[in-house]
């Protein structure tokens, strides 16, 4: 049987198939014209400007721009030994253009950066340079070698050579407490001074704890706030939310308050004979601080989404359960405990994924061993000014924190998050 | 909770704990709170209860930090309250629009590629804030929006429509499409069928969301702080600053303001979600 016999014509004669495709084309037109304004909105303010973070991190221009003759005739140098003369020659006449551009600072602290003495090296150089004390006709090379004794050294040399590709993932290897070797290989810094692994561990670390200090104190006022009768829960939950809506900077401010040397807490544990009055224990500015501030900052974003769980679990299925023969312990851990997994899942996920990227707080209670990585990062932003490893270390954190948004996205789906 | 007659001895001491526990942890999300009342009105310059305080004295509180934080001769308070609400209401009106249009869109069964547009409108939400502020910088920057009202207000409508869209589709998730159609089959246009039907039916669902975005706004000090100058600080951001630099109590004379400000918005957002369920017939 042909298929033609088949077709269902509409009215105005055009086949049925056809016009129902047309109709839903113009829907699915209608639906993302809806959407498009704040979708184009957040491509060009958002996410773009992220993508842009990446060119940052990876951008190494600069220095390819400063030394594009020494580049074109190092590729005809093998590395090994001492450049030839035409490399001497062309790194002069680019430094020599940079000094009448007056850039020839940036490109010493530039090359410093990457080999520890090249500020002083290309200063000397320069200062020859103002005083036209090198004689453009004889051999660079030997003029300056005698300028400076680094010029003789090949490692001065090699590191000019390794700056030459326009991008580096330098950044993200001092990032990771790495970074590129003398031969261009990678290699680890100093055991005393990995600073950057120690913040991200630290951060993993009071992120997990967080996250677990807040399931185990949400999880019973969940099951409560779930049980109890509508008008005192209804009561109750304001305590939740109460919190929720409160200014971020007033509840650790508060914290600020309770927890200080001659703070309520501390007054407290005299009062009861814990510590002594001469001898009160700090218990802000450090990691205690932040664990403290930020799981009561974070503890609604799990009881929320654990209770909007719970509400649905019929409480006939425990009395099923223990008239089965379960006692009231094994009930809820065969029946009711798997049915709040979903609840779990979310509620860890969220304040795992909002504990890893928290700032303020850390910032104002942590001092310097309650940090997190955010704060390394805010850091360079506003002291150093080095954008381009602040973008690197973003992204890092970036890349972790997606990863768990899309774990959280397979198992709960965004569109399920509950609010209030 | 009271429980049946028939349990064990140890289940009842068991329960006891448990209530024990839960009342511990509420104590310990409300408490905190409570401490900037008192200390608000302290006579002293120190954020620690005097001895006075603690006796009752009437001589030790005072209003004088609240006097501070309105006559204060070189008080930022004044600027950054009205920074705050200004950029707050903005921000807000805008992702209210955005948002609202959004979720119209995502919660049509035709939508396509809806769950990779939903995560992208949701991201702002996820991404920590100290990466939202740098991205976001670096294009104020560029476009020349730093420090200024109209770039503050852009980044915190970045920020606030997420939670528009949230709330608005969970619901559209409850809406009954039909009574749109009745609309259109007794001849009203689209437009008049949203502002007629559609808005007032979601309206519980649009005004929570624009609280959560003009929470989002004035609570938010990450991103501000990258952008704003001097002209634009916000009550945040000299929280922000009093809590690093010079502690006073007029800091505390301030947060409650805010937690006053936050009571009466969670009163509302209250009343708003249970006036919605009941319009959704969800409340059983």
């Amino acid at each position: 049987m042909s298929s033609e016999a088949k077709q269902i014509l509409t009215t105005d004669g055009i086949p049925l198939e056809v016009s129902l495709k047309k109709a839903e084309r113009k829907n699915k037109v209608k639906a993302f014209l809806l959407v498009a304004p704040l979708l184009l909105f957040l491509v060009i303010t958002y996410i773009f400007p992220i993508g842009e973070m990446f060119t940052r991190s990876i951008d190494d221009k600069m220095i390819t721009n400063m030394l594009p003759k020494t580049f074109k005739e190092m590729e005809n140098w093998d590395g090994q030994e001492l450049p030839p003369e035409e490399v001497f020659s062309a790194f002069y006449y680019d430094y020599k253009a940079l000094v009448e551009k007056q850039e020839h600072g940036k490109l010493g602290q530039r090359l410093n950066k990457e080999k520890n003495g090249f500020n002083s090296t290309t200063k000397r150089l320069f200062r020859n340079i103002k005083r036209k004390k090198i004689d453009e006709s004889a051999s660079f090379k030997e003029q300056m070698m005698k300028v400076h004794k680094n010029w003789g050294k090949v490692e001065y040399w090699q590191a000019i050579k390794r700056t030459a590709p326009p991008y580096t993932l330098a950044k993200y290897l001092k990032g990771m407490d790495m970074y590129y070797a003398a031969d261009g290989s990678i290699a680890q810094v100093d055991e005393d001074r990995r600073i950057h692994r120690i913040l991200w561990l630290r951060t993993l670390e009071i992120a997990f704890f967080v996250t677990l200090f807040c399931f185990a104190m949400g999880y019973p006022i969940a099951h409560l706030l779930a049980t109890l009768p509508m008008k005192y829960s209804n009561l109750l939950m304001i305590c939740v939310l109460l919190p929720f809506w409160t200014s971020l900077l007033v509840r650790t401010a508060s914290w600020m308050i309770l927890l200080q040397q001659q703070g309520v807490v501390n007054d407290f544990f005299v009062m009861i004979g814990l510590v002594a009055d001469d001898n009160r224990p700090e218990m802000m500015y450090n990691k205690v601080g932040t664990y403290v501030a930020m799981t009561q900052i974070l503890l609604p974003f799990m009881v929320l989404p654990l209770y909007s769980v719970m509400k649905t679990i019929s409480p006939s299925l425990m009395r099923a359960g223990k008239s089965l023969g379960g006692t009231p312990f094994v009930a809820f851990w065969k029946v009711y405990f798997p049915l709040t997994i979903p609840g779990i899942g979310a509620g860890c996920l969220l304040v795992f994924i909002l504990a890893i990227g928290y700032y303020i707080t850390p910032a104002l209670v942590g001092g310097a061993s309650g940090t997190l990585i955010s704060n390394q990062i805010a850091y360079h932003m506003k002291t150093t000014l080095d954008w381009s490893f602040a973008s690197a270390m973003g992204l890092m954190l970036l890349t972790g924190v997606l990863v768990v948004y899309w774990i959280y996205n397979k198992l709960v789906g965004v569109d399920n998050i509950k609010l209030g | 909770m009271a429980l049946p007659s028939y349990t064990e001895t140890r289940y009842r001491i068991w329960h006891y704990v448990y209530l024990a526990i839960c009342a511990f942890v509420f104590f310990f999300l409300v408490a905190p709170l409570f401490v900037i009342f008192p200390l608000s009105f302290n006579a002293e310059e120190f954020l620690v209860f005097s001895e006075g305080m603690k006796n009752l004295d009437p001589d030790a509180f005072s209003l004088r930090w609240y006097k501070d934080m309105v006559y204060g001769t070189k008080n930022p308070w004044g600027l950054a309250a009205k920074n705050s609400f200004i950029i707050a209401i903005f921000a807000t009106i805008g992702s209210i629009i955005l948002g609202t249009l959004a979720a119209l869109g995502l919660s049509s069964r035709h939508m396509p590629y809806k769950g990779i547009i939903m995560a992208t409108l949701i991201s702002p939400m996820i991404v920590p804030l100290i990466i939202s502020g740098v991205a976001i910088f670096f294009f104020m920057a560029k476009v020349g929006l730093a420090a200024t009202h109209t770039g503050i207000v852009f980044a915190h409508i970045i920020l606030g429509t997420p939670f528009v869209v949230i709330t608005v589709t969970a619901t559209l998730s409850g809406f009954d499409h039909s009574v749109t159609r009745a609309a259109a089959s007794l001849g009203s246009n689209p437009v008049n069928t949203f502002m007629k039907i559609t808005l007032p039916l979601i309206l519980p669902g649009v005004i929570s969301g624009g609280l959560f975005a003009f929470v989002t706004s004035f609570d938010e000090v990450v991103v501000v702080l990258f952008l704003a100058g001097l002209e634009n600080t916000t009550i945040p951001v000299q929280m922000w600053t009093g809590l690093r630099e010079q502690l006073s109590p007029t800091i505390l004379a301030v947060a409650t303001c805010l937690i006053i400000l936050s009571t009466l918005i969670l009163i509302s957002a209250e009343l708003l979600r249970r006036r919605s369920e009941r319009l959704r017939g969800i409340n059983r």
